[in-house]
């Protein structure tokens, strides 16, 4: 007879098993008993933060750098109602998060208690599942199930909702071999007929690419290498979503860079004119297909991802193979080189059309700039940025607006697991908490948060959390005093009416740096850039710097909202070309 | 000004309507997951049914009633067999290799003579009386949703007053079963 434990020694035995060693957390009443053990113990660290938003993206942002799933506690009420962005952000990016939060007493639930919600009705739409745990005995076994849901198939974030008096009673710890769960089974080996098919049309094609996504990087790091030996066995060129960026290296000749409304010409018009489209483990998602009956009109697709109803959802495709994005190319590797030896060299010659093609839009060189003497222009930051950080292994993160398209389109990764983006969802205030995360899983890395000055104040309490850990992330704000990406649509469709889109009132961002007890530091001349860039990634402190660039710059290349891929703006010469239909567009 | 990026061209495909059988855990709030998922999705629900089907597995067995383009009915089987505690989705085509009953109980109130008429469009429909008083009478009919509609517009003047009806539940024809993902049948 195994001895019994209470419900916060069953959690924190769970955790220890399944090998967590960081929680990010803020206490309250109804996990004050989880607080207690977690005070108790030595093995598990928890991370303070100053909001649960904060948490869960700083959760997230671990997740997402070091592979291994990010755990979040709150209390009940409140703790889970902050929560809720973050869990529909892991949710939208398939991001592996067990959410941990308290619940009033069971006799209490439905009675309107003091911080009592519905977290597992509120929680519902934005969890891969959820479970409110009302018997001590089921507690170990729903920590497992969770652990196991929130990291296989396609990731995602999961909850568990524990009430104050289950924290407390005693009961049996279950170890996880023993789980067993009949509904849930996700396909992980794709389906050999269709692995078979698709390499007889990767063999056939004169106009290929790869498109992939975030789901090569979710299938760990094994994927990357085997996507990087797919694209080098079969001599095509290659695209990457928002997401997938670093899973294939960003400075490759065979790759095109970013695609979708703010992605590279000669990707957007591969992907528009190909004759074959090759999707790993990316979902077609809006910002990428543009107006979707104009995309890629002539092209035969094949979709692998794990998650079968991505097949077809926005897109029909030809072959779809359902299963884990590793899998599934070691395969296509293993039969492309026992059918088709010597495949680059033989098919050679059918593609050598296509990649004349590309080289002729890359000539357009969509994401060129010009950076003049007295006003930084944001691309030039991000192009520096890069230039003096590339040598180290350095991790980026991101708010959401202009500043996170130009950090993609400049900032280039050679590694998978550096980009943490909110791209789903698209949640400003993601990019400073995530790096909270980052730098927790890679204390000796360089992490740096590139951010817009709105965003950056969306969760900038989170600095005291930086502060206190000693976390030396850098905070690189593109200030150009405008929620430049409401601005810029605003230019575009609504006749220059900047409606609210001004950042009136900006805190000065070198002192609000030094009033948390972290070093400020201000850019504003381009021929200062570097010199003060330097100082940043010399410091070891958390550093917010004030990058002061140009005010109206948009962000280019685009394809504005109702076009197709091969319709795209490539400046401000080309912005009357958005119809009015186009307007109602997102 | 109907355009939007998020949705699928479909506009010109015809709606079909289907019958959808989800076998699920019997646990807390899964019909909550499945009525959530067709609201948040914008799926229609024209009518579903649901009771614990076994008892030793703790499984109920769900049967919704909905329309939608195919690839809509595609998607709403994936995403319902997405749900972890969803064992296993099946689609009912409203065709030969299906039996789809509904059950309805409908309550005539009148004075005799109303209920005289009533009463014999019940007949020719073959419905079972299960409460009769000199003033009302509750007539119980099983059998498909046409025939039922069909019955009501028959017999809407004569005094019916109240009507409560479950939906189709569907069962294939024939000795074929639908089996889960470990062959056990469902």
């Amino acid at each position: 007879m195994s001895t019994e434990l209470t419900g916060a020694e069953i959690v924190f035995k769970a955790l220890s098993d399944h090998k967590v060693e960081y929680i990010f957390g803020y206490p309250g009443g109804a996990v004050l008993p989880l607080y207690n053990q977690l005070f108790k113990q030595k093995e598990i660290k928890h991370i303070l933060v100053r909001h649960e938003q904060g948490a869960g993206h700083a959760a997230e942002g671990y997740a997402r750098s070091s592979g291994k799933p990010g755990v979040v506690l709150v209390t009940s009420g409140p703790g889970a109602t902050n929560m809720v962005t973050a869990l529909t952000d892991a949710y939208m990016d398939s991001i592996p998060l067990v959410c941990i939060t308290g619940q009033v007493p069971t006799h209490l639930i439905g009675t309107d208690a003091f911080q009592e919600c519905d977290t597992t009705g509120i929680t519902r739409p934005c969890t891969k599942h959820n479970w409110l745990v009302k018997d001590v005995n089921q507690l170990a076994e729903t920590i497992h199930k969770a652990f196991r849901i929130a990291t296989t198939g396609r990731p995602g974030p999961v909850l568990i909702d524990i009430p104050k008096d289950i924290q407390f009673k005693k009961g049996i710890y279950k170890s996880h071999e023993t789980i067993q769960m009949d509904s849930y089974q996700p396909n992980f080996k794709g389906d050999p007929t269709q692995i078979e098919k698709a390499v007889e049309l990767i063999a056939n094609a004169k106009k290929p690419v790869f498109y992939t996504g975030g789901g090569v990087i979710n299938a760990g790091e094994k994927a990357s290498q085997s996507l990087r030996e797919l694209v080098a066995l079969t001599g095509f060129p290659i695209t990457s979503t928002l997401q997938g960026l670093g899973c294939y290296p960003g400075e490759d000749p065979q790759f095109l860079g970013m695609l979708g409304m703010h992605g590279t010409y000669e990707a957007n018009h591969a992907m528009h004119d190909c004759d074959l489209m090759i999707n790993i483990g990316a979902r077609f998602d809006d910002r990428i297909t543009g107006m979707v009956s104009k995309f890629s009109p002539g092209s035969k697709k094949i979709h692998i991802d794990i998650d079968p109803s991505s097949i077809n959802k926005v897109v029909k495709v030809d072959v779809a193979v359902v299963g884990d994005a590793q899998s599934v190319m070691s395969s296509m590797i293993e039969i492309i080189k026992k059918k088709y030896p010597g495949f680059k060299n033989s098919n050679k010659e059918k593609i050598s059309d296509w990649w004349k093609q590309i080289g002729v839009w890359r000539e357009k060189k969509s994401l060129s700039f010009k950076q003049g003497k007295n006003i930084i222009l944001p691309q030039y930051a991000v192009h520096r940025l890069y230039e003096l950080t590339k040598d180290q292994d350095t991790f980026i993160s991101t708010e959401v607006g202009q500043h996170q398209m130009w950090a993609a389109q400049h900032y280039k990764f050679s590694k998978p697991n550096r980009w943490m983006t909110s791209g789903g969802l698209g949640t400003m205030g993601y990019g400073l908490p995530a790096a909270i995360g980052i730098q927790i899983a890679h204390p000796k890395k360089l992490v740096i948060d590139i951010a817009g000055e709105a965003s950056i104040l969306m969760n900038i309490q989170e600095l005291s959390t930086a502060v206190q850990y000693r976390l030396p992330i850098k905070i690189f704000i593109l200030n150009n005093e405008y929620m430049g990406m409401v601005r810029q649509w605003q230019e575009l469709l609504h006749d220059k009416n900047y409606s609210e889109s001004y950042s009136e009132a900006l805190p000065d961002f070198v002192k609000l740096a030094e009033a948390y007890g972290a070093v400020g530091i201000r850019a504003s001349k381009p021929e200062e850039l570097d010199e003060k860039i330097k100082e940043m990634i010399n410091v070891n402190r958390p550093v917010i710097f004030d990058c002061v660039v140009a005010k109206e710059e948009n962000c280019y290349p685009m394809i504005p909202s109702g076009k197709a891929h091969n319709e795209m703006i490539l400046g401000p010469e080309d912005e009357d070309s958005i119809s009015e239909e186009g307007k109602v567009l997102v | 000004m109907s355009k939007s990026a998020y949705s699928i061209d479909s506009g010109e495909e015809k709606l079909d309507r289907v019958i959808i059988v989800a076998w699920v855990d019997n646990e807390a709030g899964v019909l909550a997951r499945v009525s959530g998922l067709f609201s948040g999705r914008g799926y229609n629900i024209e009518s579903l049914a649901v009771a614990k089907v076994d008892e030793e597995r703790n499984i109920s067995r769900i049967t919704i009633s909905t329309n939608g383009t195919k690839s809509v009915v595609e998607q709403i089987k994936a995403q319902l067999l997405k749900l972890v505690p969803v064992h296993k989705v099946a689609e009912f085509k409203i065709d030969d290799n299906s039996i789809f009953k509904e059950l309805a109980l409908i309550k005539f109130v009148g004075g005799a003579d109303l209920l005289q008429k009533a009463e014999k469009i019940c007949v020719d429909f073959k419905v079972e009386f299960l409460d009769k008083t000199p003033l009302s009478f509750v007539a119980q009919i099983v059998s498909s949703r046409r025939e039922i509609d069909d019955f009501i517009k028959k017999a809407k003047p004569f005094g019916l007053a109240s009507i409560t009806r479950t939906g189709p539940l569907a069962m294939t024809k024939g000795s074929e079963t639908i089996k889960d993902n470990k062959g056990k049948v469902l």
